[in-house]
């Protein structure tokens, strides 16, 4: 029994590792074949982003992933992809700072409020995806992607001087209202001169707790993977598959509501029209990377910081920054490729120690026999 | 069974990646990524896009490029992309001030708190912002007059369209494109009040429409059909496409943008379709910002408008497709100079 174990381990080290090593080697490749020397520039995306204002950013850019990747996982665990999280985001960080920016309530009340709005609009957003997969079959790959375009022209047409935004006649930017003082969500002070720390890091990881509690250890999130796994069976032990598509189209919608605050509530305080773009894709890739659970999206998430931290660097040394782009698409596909290569290996070599297992009680049944 | 040993397996390895992270990340505290000294040479930033797109950036790179040459400095160019958060963009700039380049120019009004933000903590550093304000000692903020130059593209266009309908495709429907849409509606109107303007967006909402060539092909060519027989184009890269419409239609006209663009290279199939080009000096204001700076010694500050009067915006006369009408042309000029005319710097649509 004790050898079992030992093996397991190894397995689940492997898959990892591989990814990692046949991701630097793919990478080493492609920065040889554009004529740089690879390891120089992987010292220096390590020594660069392991610097403490480095670490500053990745920590909040990491925020912002995890929360984008938690809620693609949600759609995930059940078989829906959700590709409108970018969508989503953008449009509930718009509403909900354009609503923040009419308000002047004191912040134990306006924070949860702009937090509240933000959820819905992402919800409600997402909800339109799930109802036309259930009531019209539409599939929610399509209709998430076009709603991602609604998001954008709606955006477009009501951040405009005049209508939900304001124009800064010297800058020429237009921005939603900015929210009062009173809005800015806390931060945590880094020390010395670096940035704070953006205090939504705490909602992130408290989302990653419910996201763990609810899935892993309610009767709702057993239902809503048993859907994923099989909409048959699930439907043959009295699940509601059609509520449980809705519902988890709303939840992954309401957590993507969630990915545009900490940017709002901690850094930009209002939304102008070059707020951050394809979170929601990066989302994707952290869920992938982190195989939909709480703690490999979070590690997914500070992986994804941390190099496009080294891509800032890169770029300042003279390397092609698209070499992290690279990077980052090598990187997901060998998690892929590794976990499914080992999770095959895993399964031949348990039905080979089965099969070996069972030739042997056949044969001490046949010594026994004999023996009698 | 199987399930459960494969998800067991994949917790135990996220265990084991967390641990090798958390690692590596808790031996680097207490260091910044802060050094260097020197002076190095002239760092810019570009907005989304970079050098090569045909228009503003590559503008602001000619600047740079000619200061570079003139000067014999060397310099360093970074490029915004569409993710970048404002910590990407002061991330750009602070690592430009650090390692020494001075001075330090951020290209777009994107750069505008970051740039900020910088000049705040690299005081000893000479910033510039293009198409922006930040108000600050060692800032100089970069604007232009946009909507001047628009206004006397408008006269041009109300004068030598036949149809009395004429054109307007922009990038994007930003406040600093719409400037351009302003002055020329503007002009129009106040040349020839029986005129129309068609004024369309490339990609509203969003900064592709600078560089969808096909995409301006086909809104100049749908409004080509509707009897428009002047286009002027603010959309950087798009707007070639469009110059490329007008040049397959007799007797219609395209105006240009940014620069010259009866001179350029790529365009010159086209060229005789080219009436005029509103040219926007940033190119000029890059150039004289570093001269400043580094030959001056005096470093420019304060919000430098380039406007008409000061030659930051001027009406192309190239190909002398405007040679017949160029009195009236300069009695616009005049009296925007004189501010007999004021020209509006927002439009509403």
């Amino acid at each position: 029994m004790k050898k079992f174990d030992k093996e397991r381990v190894l397995l689940a080290i492997a898959a990892p590792a591989l990814a990692l090593v046949a991701a630097f080697t793919v990478t080493a490749l492609v920065l040889l074949a554009t004529g740089k020397e690879p390891f120089n520039a992987f010292g220096v995306m390590f020594e660069y982003g392991s610097k403490a204002d480095s670490q500053v950013y990745i920590l909040n850019k990491a925020t912002t992933y995890y929360l984008a990747g938690l809620a693609v996982a949600i759609g995930f665990r059940m078989n829906l992809f959700n590709i409108g999280v970018d969508g989503q985001y953008r449009l509930s960080a718009f509403i909900a700072a354009a609503v923040g920016g009419a308000m002047n309530l004191p912040g134990l009340v306006q924070i949860p409020l702009i937090i509240l709005v933000a959820m819905l609009v992402g919800a409600m957003w997402a909800s339109i995806a799930g109802l036309l997969k259930v009531y019209r079959g539409v599939s929610e790959v399509i209709s998430t992607i076009m709603l991602n375009s609604l998001a954008t022209a709606l955006i477009s047409y009501l951040l405009v001087d005049g209508r939900l935004g304001v124009l800064d006649p010297d800058t020429n930017i237009v921005s939603t209202e900015p929210l009062p003082e009173s809005s800015h969500f806390f931060t945590i002070p880094a020390g010395g001169d670096l940035d704070p720390v953006w205090g939504f890091l705490v909602v992130a990881v408290l989302a990653g707790l419910a996201f763990w509690f609810v899935l892993g250890r309610t009767r709702f999130g057993f239902d809503l993977r048993s859907v994923g796994r099989s909409e048959p069976a699930a439907q043959a032990s009295g699940v509601g598959v059609k509520r449980m598509i809705v519902t988890s189209m709303v939840l992954s919608g309401a957590m993507a509501g969630l990915v545009g605050m900490p940017t709002v509530l901690n850094d930009t305080h209002q939304f102008t029209a070059d707020f951050p773009l394809g979170v929601g894709f990066t989302g994707i890739a952290v869920a992938l990377l982190g195989r939909n659970h709480p703690v490999g999206i979070a590690l997914g998430a500070l992986l994804w910081g941390f190099l496009e931290r080294g891509a800032n660097r890169l770029e300042f040394e003279g390397y092609d920054k698209e070499i992290v782009g690279v990077m980052q698409g090598v990187i997901v596909l060998c998690v892929v490729i590794a976990y499914e290569l080992v999770r095959r290996y895993g399964i031949k070599r348990q039905q080979q120690r089965v099969g070996a297992e069972l030739a042997q009680q056949a044969v001490n049944l046949t010594k026994r026999e004999v023996a009698q | 069974m199987k399930g459960t040993l494969v998800r067991r397996a994949s917790k135990i390895a996220v265990a084991g990646i967390a641990t090798a992270a958390l690692a590596f990340s808790a031996t680097a505290c207490g260091s910044s990524s802060e050094e260097g000294d020197k002076d190095k040479g002239i760092g810019l930033a570009y907005d989304v896009g970079g050098r090569g797109d045909h228009s503003f950036n590559d503008s602001a790179a000619k600047g740079f490029d000619k200061a570079k040459k003139d000067l014999k400095v060397g310099g360093k160019e970074m490029t915004a992309k569409n993710t970048d958060t404002e910590a990407d963009r002061y991330q750009k700039l602070a690592d430009l001030a650090e390692a020494g380049y001075n001075p330090v120019i951020g290209v777009g009004y994107a750069y505008t708190p970051s740039l900020a933000k910088a000049a705040k903590k690299y005081k000893d550093t000479d910033f510039a912002i293009v198409d922006s304000v930040v108000e600050a000692k060692n800032v100089a903020s970069l604007v232009s007059a946009e909507q001047e130059g628009s206004y006397l593209a408008g006269v041009a266009a109300a004068l030598k369209s036949k149809t009395g309908k004429v054109g307007f495709i922009g990038g994007t429907n930003s406040a600093l494109i719409k400037k351009f849409a302003a002055g020329y509606v503007q002009g129009v109107k106040e040349t020839n009040p029986k005129a129309t303007v068609d004024v369309q967006w490339v990609t509203p909402g969003s900064t592709d429409g600078f560089g969808l060539p096909d995409r301006g092909k086909d809104m100049a060519e749908g409004m080509l059909d509707k009897n428009i027989d002047v286009i002027y184009s603010a959309a950087g890269g798009s707007g070639s496409g469009a110059i490329e419409a007008t040049a397959k239609k007799k007797g219609t006209w395209s105006i240009g943008v940014d620069g010259d663009q009866y001179y350029e290279k790529g365009l010159a199939d086209y060229k005789n379709s080219i009436l005029t080009s509103v040219v926007k000096n940033v190119d000029g204001s890059v150039y004289d910002f570093i001269v400043s700076v580094l030959k001056d010694k005096k470093a420019m500050t304060g919000v430098q408008t380039y406007d008409l009067k000061q030659g930051g915006v001027s009406l192309s006369y190239s190909g002398g497709f405007l040679d017949d009408i160029k009195p009236k042309i300069e009695e616009a000029k005049k009296k925007i100079i004189a501010g007999d005319i004021k020209v509006k710097s927002t439009y509403a649509g």
